[in-house]
């Protein structure tokens, strides 16, 4: 076992390095936006930027060559940073990279898990009620409700719940974290944030509820048309205790394995969804940092989701065999 | 003891009755297969396919989009994609006064003509079936051609990644040893790579390489595809695996074929059932991506129609998403038409290929 994990987490060193060049080597290749913003808001002020003094620009972000050689280096210089725990200084924030990751990582992170726990909440009993009425007409509509919400563009359901809740019925906030010149303190402003995150949590929950509740049937399915079940019928037990005892237990095997898998993306924030209601996770400030050509930033960012999904593969992997004692790990 | 008697009771019975079809056929001089119906397995497929009514719901979703798309521009040819409907629209801009001047009120109405360029937000007529949008672009229209790209785009990719994918997966699988280790390692380190994020920066190296509107989306999918061949070849791989203990691959390695052959032609024409049910879901998250990268600016720019781009238009004026629902909101039924559809499609497949799923 510690055999095994030394091994995969040596494989997940050289994971991380690849995918670390790949995102280095595309992001030089940007047109440098915050730089020349920089220089064009200079040149607003009057005079003319002496050429000095953009190539100082230039050197101070390390950006100062932009040949091959120039990347390969540059690309190095950030690796041995790395080795010292210094993802640099992000250019639009002025922040250390970390801090700025850290600091926005909280908001994110409370969506996100708050909408996981709803989404098993909903999704385990749909789809047990799914499978034990397979084919019904139960099983149909909950089958297509859910597709339904697998197939919608999280922007554009957002968009409409933001025209009916918000716009329409005015029973939600539009945008942000909080009210407009809030100076509300304590449990006030925690029912503040939550009054704003209902919207969103409710769109991430509508749109994930689909893959897990499908999860869930299809396991099921499979547990109920095993021996031991037919033998708990047929010593006679009630079909409440068969499945509630019996088979759902073992349908949970795979679903702890995904919740295990799960687990380090709740940190990764959600683009669009954050994007949409305005709020002030990480992906959101992603995503303005990558308009901004923030490169710091943007490589710090996408280490750190390449990091999440890494040790998320790992963690899924390590908890299937700790629930199910069958698998052995070589 | 009883129940054994029991059933070979049964079964003497069922010879019986099976005897007694031979005899009856022989008596009518009719050849005994007359009464099996033979089914080949591609027919049984299509049989438990449409047996689905979701799966049936899927195809009609599908081609009904495509007819939509593909042949409804040749047909309403009213508007063009990118042609504004310039007929002159005035508005009057009323205004009210009240002045009070010794004592005495009066009410001076004041009204403005207004001639705008373009008729912008026309509601539903019947010169415009679904209205016009800001730019005085006739929606319904747009969403025909928003559909040629999108659906266009998703094929393409889908092609592209299961032919890597069958490629890759095919030699990881067949050869095994450091061949297997070196593309699964790539697979990793690709599977890795955060997706929207990466096609956020292809999206700004396109810019600044002055790629236009129409052409952005199809040099994004290229990317997508190089990033998203791994999940295909996992799979492709993952079977092979098994397949190659299988006899008949012993015989193919008796007669000495080639490797090439034994790939492609009697492993991965095995895999086939597999890869159709992954195509076919990719095909929604392929449509999904498209949209998404059209709503974030990225792939296709207005003037020119794609469904994502069509619900963009509610970043640049807030007001539109309760005053103009019909300018974004169409758009967005159409996506998720076409995701349900190939979803239903896919889903229906799976069923149908798994013969563990006889009903």
């Amino acid at each position: 076992m510690v055999k095994y994990i030394a091994k995969r987490l040596g494989l997940s060193v050289l994971i991380l390095l690849g995918v670390s060049l790949i995102i280095y080597v595309l992001i030089r290749l940007m047109p440098v936006d915050f730089i020349e913003n920089k220089i064009l808001a200079m040149n607003q002020g009057g005079a003319t930027v002496p050429q000095e003094t953009v190539d100082a620009l230039y050197a101070t972000y390390g950006l100062e060559d932009g040949s091959f050689f120039g990347i390969i280096k540059g690309y190095f210089n950030w690796l041995l940073n790395i080795c010292r725990f210094d993802f640099g200084t992000s250019f639009k924030y002025g922040l250390p990279v970390t801090d700025v990751i850290v600091s926005k990582m909280g908001v994110s992170f409370a969506v996100a898990l708050i909408a996981t726990i709803f989404e098993f909440m909903i999704a385990i009993p749909l789809g047990i009620t799914a499978a034990t009425h397979q084919y019904s007409f139960r099983d149909y509509l909950v089958t297509v409700l859910v597709m339904i919400g697998i197939s919608l563009p999280s922007f554009f359901f957002g968009q409409v719940l933001k025209g009916i809740f918000s716009y329409g019925l005015g029973w939600f906030p539009i945008s942000g974290m909080v009210e407009a010149g809030s100076s509300s303190t304590g449990i006030a402003l925690l029912f503040e944030y939550i009054h704003h995150m209902i919207l969103p949590i409710f769109t991430i929950v509508i749109l994930s509820i689909g893959p897990r509740m499908r999860m869930t049937r299809t396991n099921m399915l499979e547990v109920l048309n095993s021996d031991y079940i037919r033998t708990a019928r047929a010593k006679g037990l009630k079909e409440s205790k068969v499945i509630n005892k019996h088979a759902f237990r073992n349908t949970l095997i795979p679903l702890v394995t995904t919740l295990a898998g799960l687990l380090p993306s709740l940190f990764s924030g959600a683009i669009i969804t954050e994007q949409v209601f305005g709020l002030d996770g990480i992906g959101n400030v992603a995503l303005q940092a990558m308009n901004a050509g923030d490169i710091p930033f943007i490589m710090g960012y996408n280490m750190f989701l390449a990091l999440l999904s890494v040790i998320g593969v790992l963690l899924s992997d390590l908890m299937y065999a700790v629930v199910d004692p069958r698998v052995k790990l070589e | 003891m009883e129940e054994n008697k029991n059933l070979e009771n049964v079964s003497l019975e069922k010879e019986e009755v099976v005897n007694e079809n031979i005899e009856s056929n022989v008596q009518d001089n009719e050849p005994l297969d007359k009464n099996i119906k033979l089914m080949s397995p591609t027919r049984m497929v299509i049989r438990r396919f449409f047996r689905s009514k979701l799966s049936i719901i899927g195809l009609i979703m599908v081609i009904g989009l495509f007819v939509f798309s593909f042949f409804g521009p040749l047909v309403y040819t009213r508007w063009g994609e990118t042609t504004p409907d310039s007929s002159p629209l005035t508005e009057y801009a009323t205004s009210e006064f009240t002045y009070t001047v010794n004592g005495q009120t009066f009410v001076v109405r004041q009204s403005v003509e207004k001639e705008m360029s373009y008729n912008s937000y026309a509601p539903i007529s019947g010169d415009h079936l679904l209205g016009t949008d800001q730019q005085g672009y006739d929606i319904f229209t747009r969403l025909m051609y928003g559909g040629r790209i999108s659906l266009t785009v998703s094929f393409l990719a889908v092609f592209v990644i299961t032919l890597l994918g069958v490629v890759m997966g095919g030699i990881a699988g067949y050869f095994g040893g450091w061949v297997d280790n070196l593309i699964m390692r790539i697979c990793d380190v690709l599977m890795c790579l955060p997706g929207v994020p990466i096609l956020l920066i292809i999206g700004l190296i396109l810019d600044s390489a002055g790629v236009g509107g129409s052409e952005r989306i199809y040099w994004l999918m290229i990317y997508l595809t190089l990033f998203s061949w791994p999940g295909t070849a996992r799979l492709v791989r993952g079977q092979i695996l098994s397949l190659r203990e299988q006899e008949y691959m012993v015989a193919a390695e008796a007669m000495g074929y080639s490797a090439p052959r034994k790939i492609f032609k009697h492993l991965v024409p095995n895999v086939m059932p597999q890869l159709i049910v992954q195509m076919s879901l990719s095909l929604g998250s392929m449509i999904l991506y498209e949209a998404t990268l059209s709503y974030l600016n990225l792939g296709v720019r207005a003037p020119f129609a794609a469904w994502g781009t069509m619900i963009n238009i509610i970043s640049t004026d807030p007001n539109v998403i309760t005053d103009h629902f019909l300018a974004w909101g169409p758009a967005g039924i159409c996506i998720v038409i076409a995701v349900l559809g190939f979803n239903f499609v896919g889903d229906g497949l799976r069923d149908a290929l798994d013969p563990k799923m006889r009903r």
